[in-house]
């Protein structure tokens, strides 16, 4: 039994359609990504799979059950919000166990998942502080703590992230990721940053514009684009695309490591600027057409901007997009 | 203080600006406090010394006690500014919640409508505001005032808050939703503690009009024992001889119990408690 699924899933602000026609699957255990640039309406979407919003119309299934008019409280989820959303009156503990204790469950049955929850999240020490006690790393723990100690089918995650440091950003992904493996529940997880997405995701869910554009595992997505915009999205630096010569407005894209400095190229350019990062050097290259260029090399490499260089690349390694910018290859 | 940002000339400039306003401001109430304490001939001779040996004297607290009842008087102002106050913020929170937070037909129209009261006067409205508690039977009761100023302070209560509820966290409020919070106690638990500083400003900028008003009393309960403060003092002030030592001293006497209010709403003021909620 999928723990998600979503069938033709609308939603409007007024006369706004901020989601069309969504149609979605998520398996039990699945670990699903929704990744799209700002305002396509993934944390729209995320509301409506937690009963936040009513969807305009389509249907919403939690564990096989239809869940279209079943409040949040009932539909068996759990979420984290980028704001951590905290109660700021109570404490750690209390923040933990509101929602059992709403559901009218046992004391002792309330304190034993507090207490797992907090093992697992390393938050003993803290459950009696208040959140205005706490750093950002650690509300963001308790907002997890929050969530797991309700047990529910399906976690959701709005850029749960955002608000951390680089290297609080990857300790938690990798706790989440941990967290996702040693409670083998589903997850759906809401991100603009793609490496999370990258590394977190089974299965990655491209939005833009309130519409999916492509679902697939990361390298799939990564290997496969169904399309430029998704092509586009994943990959950092991102693909580069060049206007075919052909009259008809389609493109090429190439990914940066996919480039390669030859004697005598496809491509003509000059060095506008180097990024030195140690394990990898990027160019950046404006080709003779006046088109900018990213090269991704491996190592370290002696360049000087103002150079000119020539540039090939594998024809199976690109990809090719018509003028609508759909895969054609 | 943060040293690095406040060199020493600024320092005393700001403290000279904020003392000289705070010397004005207080300037009459001093001037009315130490009158209290004088004899009528003194009062008029030097209305700017501080009372002396010659001059103290308690002849206006004495009448003010001994005239009417005083302490009733007190009381039912007391009870009117209270209990008003207690509905404004109450019914004011509450709209505002449902303006600010619940998207339904005519929102933007019930905001207009129910912000039109901050233009319009209630005064205007006396007769058959009059007209109703006659019919109602209320006239010559404390309830009269209090509902005429619940009216009168709904307005800019409910435009203020919810400008503040609409500022409160949208995650805080759906995180308790998915807990099963019901809606009250979201609006109550949570919001509520969060835009206690706006509540705060309300009540304190209700409660002064209210306490001061002569108008409604004098209209609607002007009987001995519904009688306020104000409306008491009011028979020291004759058309041609008026006890000046009563009158100051009953305004003297009428500060104390709205500074007392104005304390406690502006330690709520004060107190942030809304760290560690978001971010
Ligand atoms: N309550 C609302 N009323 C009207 N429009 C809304 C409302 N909530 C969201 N929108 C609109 O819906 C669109 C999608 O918003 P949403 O918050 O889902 O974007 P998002 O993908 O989460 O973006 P971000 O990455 O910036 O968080 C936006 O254009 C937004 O303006
Ligand atoms: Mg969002």
């Amino acid at each position: 039994m999928p723990a998600l699924k979503l069938e033709n899933v609308y939603k409007s602000f007024g006369s706004v359609e901020v989601l069309k026609d969504i149609n979605l699957t998520v398996e039990d255990g699945d670990f699903v990504v929704f990744v799209g640039p700002s305002g396509c309406g993934k944390s729209t979407l995320l509301r409506v799979i937690a009963g936040l919003e009513d969807a305009t119309k389509g249907d919403v299934f939690i564990g096989g059950e239809q869940v279209n008019d079943i409040p949040p409280s009932r539909r068996g989820i759990a979420m984290v919000f980028q704001s951590y959303a905290l109660y700021p009156h109570l404490s750690v503990k209390a923040n933990m166990s509101l929602g059992l204790k709403q559901e009218k469950q046992p004391k002792d049955l309330i304190e034993s998942r507090v207490q797992k929850a907090s093992e697992i999240l390393s938050l003993n020490e803290y459950l009696d502080r208040h959140p205005a006690e706490l750093s950002g790393g650690q509300r963001q723990r308790v907002a997890i703590g929050r969530a797991i100690v309700r047990e529910p089918k399906l976690f959701l995650f709005d850029e749960p992230l955002s608000n951390l440091d680089a290297a609080l950003r990857m300790n938690t992904r990798i706790e989440i990721a941990e967290l996702h493996r040693t409670l083998s529940a589903s997850m759906v997880y809401v991100t603009h940053d793609q490496t999370e997405a990258m590394t977190l995701a089974d299965k990655i869910v491209v939005l833009r514009d309130g519409r999916i554009e492509q679902v697939g595992s990361p390298m799939e997505l990564y290997n496969n684009p169904a399309n430029q915009f998704v092509a586009g999205f994943l990959g950092s630096p991102a693909m580069n695309f060049l206007k075919k010569k052909d009259g008809q407005g389609g493109t090429i894209g190439i990914r940066p490591e996919h480039l390669r400095v030859a004697k005598k190229g496809k491509i003509n350019g000059t060095i506008t600027h180097i990024e030195n990062l140690g394990s990898d050097t990027n160019l950046l290259v404006r080709t003779d057409t006046g088109e900018p260029l990213t090269i991704r090399m491996f190592g370290q490499h002696v360049m000087a901007v103002g150079n000119s260089i020539s540039l090939t690349y594998d024809d199976e390694q690109a990809f090719e997009f018509d003028a609508k910018g759909h895969r054609v290859n | 203080m943060n040293k690095a940002r406040h060199n020493k000339t600024n320092v005393i400039a700001a403290h000279a600006a904020l003392i000289a306003y705070t010397l004005i401001a207080l300037f009459p109430v001093f001037v009315i406090v130490i009158n209290s304490f004088k004899t009528r001939r003194a009062i008029f001779r030097e209305p700017l010394a501080l009372p002396n040996a010659d001059t103290f004297s308690m002849v206006g607290y004495e009448t003010v006690l001994k005239q009417g009842d005083f302490f009733l008087y007190f009381q039912n102002s007391m009870i009117v500014t209270v209990v008003s106050l207690f509905f404004i913020l109450l019914f004011g929170a509450m709209a505002a919640f449902a303006l600010a937070e619940y998207r339904f037909k005519g929102n933007t129209l019930m905001g207009l409508y129910l912000a039109l009261g901050i233009m319009i006067p209630i005064r205007i409205g006396t007769v058959a505001i009059l007209d109703m508690m006659v019919a109602t039977g209320l006239v010559n009761t404390l309830w009269a005032l209090i509902l005429v100023y619940t009216a009168q302070g709904l307005p800019l209560a409910v435009f203020i808050l919810s400008e503040f509820m609409k500022q409160v966290s949208d995650d805080l409020k759906n995180a308790g939703r998915i807990d099963g919070l019901s809606e009250y106690r979201i609006f109550f638990n949570l919001v509520l503690p969060l835009v206690r500083p706006a509540m705060a400003t309300v009540a304190v900028f209700n409660m002064i009009p209210i306490w001061n008003d002569l108008w409604f009393p004098l209209i609607l309960a002007p009987a001995e024992e519904v009688k306020t403060l104000t409306l008491g003092s009011q028979v020291f002030i004759g058309q041609f001889v008026t006890d000046w030592n009563a009158v100051l001293s009953a305004l003297s006497l009428a500060i104390l119990p709205v500074m007392a209010l104005y304390v406690v709403f502006s330690r709520q003021l004060i107190r942030g408690i809304t760290s560690g909620a978001v971010k």
